[in-house]
């Protein structure tokens, strides 16, 4: 469905340095670097699936997307997406495809929401049975029935960003890019987001790539991660694998009465400690959980325990470690 | 076309959503030609002509270049105002549509407030046409249209041009200015007034000199070539559009190569 | 004082990092003030009368006026103050130590100053060197020239305690369009940005006479040129200087009341 062989791209930035001087000089001679954007990027993705494209800021993320939607033309490599390369034949292959941005918006701000979606409608050329269909689809599973007539600038961004997530969809597209789709949004909304994307993945086979910073999302959603640093592709494999190579740690939190001093436990490290509450992180594969919660009842009473895997940004920042980026 | 049209009732729906703030902006698009036009006025009351030409034949030809100018730069506002669709990435917003670039850019932005200065031209031209002793025939008339739709299409193709230039950088570009409002300035004076390398560029290399110059000629009588070939002079103006659309398209391929 | 240079200085460094756009600016300007002049020679060259002004002054005039441009035209905006009046961040201003009007007049000299220096050299090399007629003539004398310099400065700050009008307007009409177009489109003409004053009919000249626009650009620019003598300059630089003092004296009221009412009302 999606193969990537050997994409690269590199841009010349111009270079700009601080103080009266240097501006001045900048007058007459301007400096450039080449940056590698992407190098030797190749992965393949069957369709159906949905895959979290994650990185640093600055990492090539966008520049993929860019070169996968058709916008922009590598140095060297192929890509093939359902049978088409993006830039070559992009008008025949934008059709099949859609994308949101998660901080730009691709409605007319002041006419009401269903205006917007009329013109993208003639744009996209859907037959009115087929539109008609798409759009009931996507106003009853978005619950886009009270907000579909306000004008965009009324909306809250949650509210926005379902707008736009269906605007993406009208034309049924087999591939959906999404970059920060839900970023700024409250938690109710962050939910309706991610059940919806995996409700279409469900029912219509919507291939979704995924960029995004909340590491919630790529957990709820993607089954796949792909990471980029500083131009290549770092790793490419499933969320569980990640998990068993660094999510082994463990923190647990207990409350107990009131103490005088700290309790050690071996094998497990306390990171913080108050009269009435402790926690410690652990490796579980070492330690397992029953016999640190013995550990510390044989102390104190215990009144309540919590126990949390390692947050998934803390693995992504030890891959991000491991790969110096 | 009808996505064109489309486009337009959009943005213009969305533009009538501040009604103060577009009579205020149309009132300041009549009155600045105004007062240009108020200085030409006063330099006719002091030097009575102008190198042969009387002020009404001057005023017929400042009216259709006025007119002209101000319908495209209020249909063709989205190329005029191409630079923020490629600072805030709108374009590749536009890459990602299945149509081409030039319908979606021409519809994404529409400037109404320009109609004050489509009134201005209009009150002139309506003036001009009064008082100027000329014979009017179809042909004339006829004339007469496809100079002022000439006319926006030599601007539509200098506002294309200079779009292209934002796919290389987005400074520096008050330069099409001096085509756009410069070409405007001159052209609304019969172009022979000018030195001869002045009249022969703004003929051959930008075609104002068959857009205005020659047919207003040929209105005011004063030219003995067949009117036929007069009247069609104006669509000269679509050879420089086409010009102008390859050099656009030469511009995509570059942005999209390089990025942005 | 130092305050001041600061903002100074940081508007120049903004200035100069685009040597495009600088370039750009240049070659446009330059191309208009040929435009301008092409119209004119045209014009004088098919007339045999007597005129108010010689070709080579209203030359001068237009030259002078595309060199100078940044410093007297009124249609600059600084969407920056704009912006705090009407969204109400002018709260946070007002908490800093520094007297307003004096802030923000000083801004937006700078902000003229940086946006001409960096033009009006190379614009004024060039049209010294251009053919007949279209060269820009020397100043009359050596005292034409120092009064034009003082008359010049002094303009520059008429024109700045005039846009300080423009702006604080804005916290009575909340509209920064509505407050430029008003003043600009006017002050346009009436300046003497469209056609030198001498060559407009008697009663447009003594329309202008009431207002203090064509103390920005016309006064100067004749002051160079020798079309106005020594002692007129002279009685006009006061004037200027009487125009620039009540300006100031409005703005600094104007601007005090509409804190106050900002401040009363909580922005």
């Amino acid at each position: 469905m999606i193969q990537l062989e050997g994409i690269s791209k590199s841009f010349k930035v111009a270079e700009r340095s601080a103080g009266l001087k240097q501006a001045a000089k900048a007058l007459f001679v301007r400096k450039h670097r080449t940056v590698e954007a992407l190098s030797e990027i190749s992965f393949h993705i069957p369709e159906g699936e949905i895959v979290g494209y994650i990185g640093p800021n600055g990492a090539g993320k966008s520049t993929t997307i860019k070169v996968m939607s058709g916008v922009l033309v590598p140095d060297k490599g192929s890509c093939s997406i359902m049978g088409y390369t993006p830039w070559k034949d992009r008008a025949a292959y934008v059709r099949n495809i859609g994308v949101v941005f998660g901080q730009r918006s691709q409605l007319w701000w002041d006419v009401p929401v269903i205006d917007s979606y009329e013109l993208l409608r003639d744009i996209y050329k859907i037959p009115q049975a087929e539109y008609k269909a798409s759009l009931d689809m996507l106003v009853e599973t978005l619950d886009l029935h009270t907000i579909i007539q306000m004008p965009v600038r009324q909306l809250s961004l949650g509210q926005r960003m379902r707008c736009e997530i269906a605007a993406s969809l009208l034309h049924s597209p087999k591939v959906l890019f999404l970059d920060e789709p839900t970023i700024g949004l409250d938690a109710v909304s962050k939910i309706a987001v991610r059940d919806f994307i995996k409700e279409i993945n469900k029912e219509k086979g919507v291939t979704v790539i995924l960029t995004t910073h909340d590491m919630n999302d790529i957990e709820a959603l993607a089954s796949r991660i792909l990471m980029i640093g500083k131009g290549t592709l770092l790793y490419d494999g499933s969320l569980q694998e990640l998990r068993g190579r660094f999510g082994t740690q463990r923190t647990i939190t207990v409350d107990f009465e009131p103490q005088q001093h700290e309790i050690f436990i071996p094998g497990t490290e306390l990171l913080s400690w108050t009269s009435e509450r402790a926690v410690y992180s652990f490796d579980h594969e070492q330690l397992s959980v029953a016999a640190v919660i013995a550990g510390i009842s044989e102390q104190v009473k215990l009144l309540d325990v919590a126990i949390d895997t390692k947050p998934i940004d803390e693995i992504i920042v030890q891959l991000y470690k491991e790969h110096q980026i | 076309m009808t996505l064109y049209f489309k486009y337009l009732l959009i943005l213009f729906k969305s533009q009538m959503q501040y009604r103060t703030s577009f009579w205020l902006l149309s009132f300041g698009q009549f009155f600045i030609p105004f007062s240009v036009f108020a200085g030409l006025y006063f330099m006719f009351e002091r030097f009575g002509d102008l190198q042969g030409w009387t002020f009404y034949e001057v005023a017929l030809c400042y009216g259709i270049v006025h007119m002209a100018f101000a319908i495209s730069e209020c249909f063709i506002r989205g190329f005029d105002a191409f630079s923020s669709l490629v600072v805030n990435g709108e374009f590749d917003r536009l890459l990602v549509r299945p149509r081409s670039t030039i319908v979606q850019v021409l519809g994404s932005k529409f400037e109404f407030t320009r109609v004050g200065r489509m009134l201005q031209g209009a009150v002139v031209l309506g003036w001009a046409l009064i008082y100027l002793p000329v014979d009017w025939n179809i042909a004339k008339a006829v004339t007469l249209m496809l100079m002022i739709a000439g006319g926006v299409i030599v601007f539509s193709g200098i506002y294309m041009l200079g779009a292209t230039l934002c796919f290389w950088t987005v400074q520096g570009l008050e330069v099409i200015n001096v085509f756009t409002d410069g070409g405007r300035e001159m052209a609304q004076y019969p172009l022979n007034i000018y030195a001869k390398w002045v009249t022969r560029f703004f003929t051959f290399i930008i075609p104002f000199g068959f857009v205005s110059y020659l047919p207003l000629m040929f209105i005011l009588d004063r030219t003995d070539g067949p009117a036929w070939l007069y009247m069609l002079m104006p669509l000269s103006s679509f050879l420089f559009l086409l010009l102008c659309m390859g050099v656009w398209s030469i511009g995509v391929r570059h942005y999209r190569s390089t990025g942005s | 004082m130092s305050a001041y240079l600061s903002v100074c200085k940081l508007r120049f460094i903004n200035g100069l990092q685009y040597r495009t756009a600088a370039f750009a600016g240049l070659t446009t300007q330059l191309f208009f003030g040929l435009i301008f002049i092409m119209v004119y020679v045209a014009f004088y060259n098919g007339s045999t009368k007597a005129l108010p002004m010689e070709l080579n002054e209203v030359v001068t005039y237009v030259w002078l006026q595309q060199i100078f441009l940044g410093l007297i035209m009124l249609w600059l905006r600084d969407n920056e103050i704009f912006g705090l009046i009407t969204n109400g961040n002018i709260a946070y201003e007002l908490c800093r130590p520094v007297e307003m009007y004096g802030f923000w007049y000083s801004k937006l000299l700078a902000q003229r100053v940086a946006n001409t220096v960096l033009r009006c050299l190379p614009i004024a090399f060039i049209v010294l060197l251009l053919p007949q007629p279209y060269r820009l003539s020397l100043p009359h004398s050596w005292s034409s020239f120092t009064l034009f310099l003082i008359a010049l400065l002094l303009g520059l700050l008429v024109t700045v305690s005039i846009s300080m009008l423009i702006y604080i307007s804005v916290f009575w009409t909340m509209s920064p369009v509505g407050s430029i177009m008003m003043i600009a489109v006017a002050s346009e003409l009436l300046a003497g940005m469209i056609l030198p004053i001498p060559l407009m009919p008697i009663w447009m000249q003594n329309i202008t006479y009431f207002l203090p626009f064509r103390w920005t650009v016309d006064f100067p620019f004749r002051v160079y040129s020798g079309h106005i003598p020594y002692m007129e300059a002279i009685w006009g630089i006061a004037i200027q200087l009487i125009w620039l003092i009540l300006l100031i004296a409005v703005g600094t009221w104007c601007l005090r009341k509409a804190l106050r009412r900002v401040v009363l009302q909580g922005g």
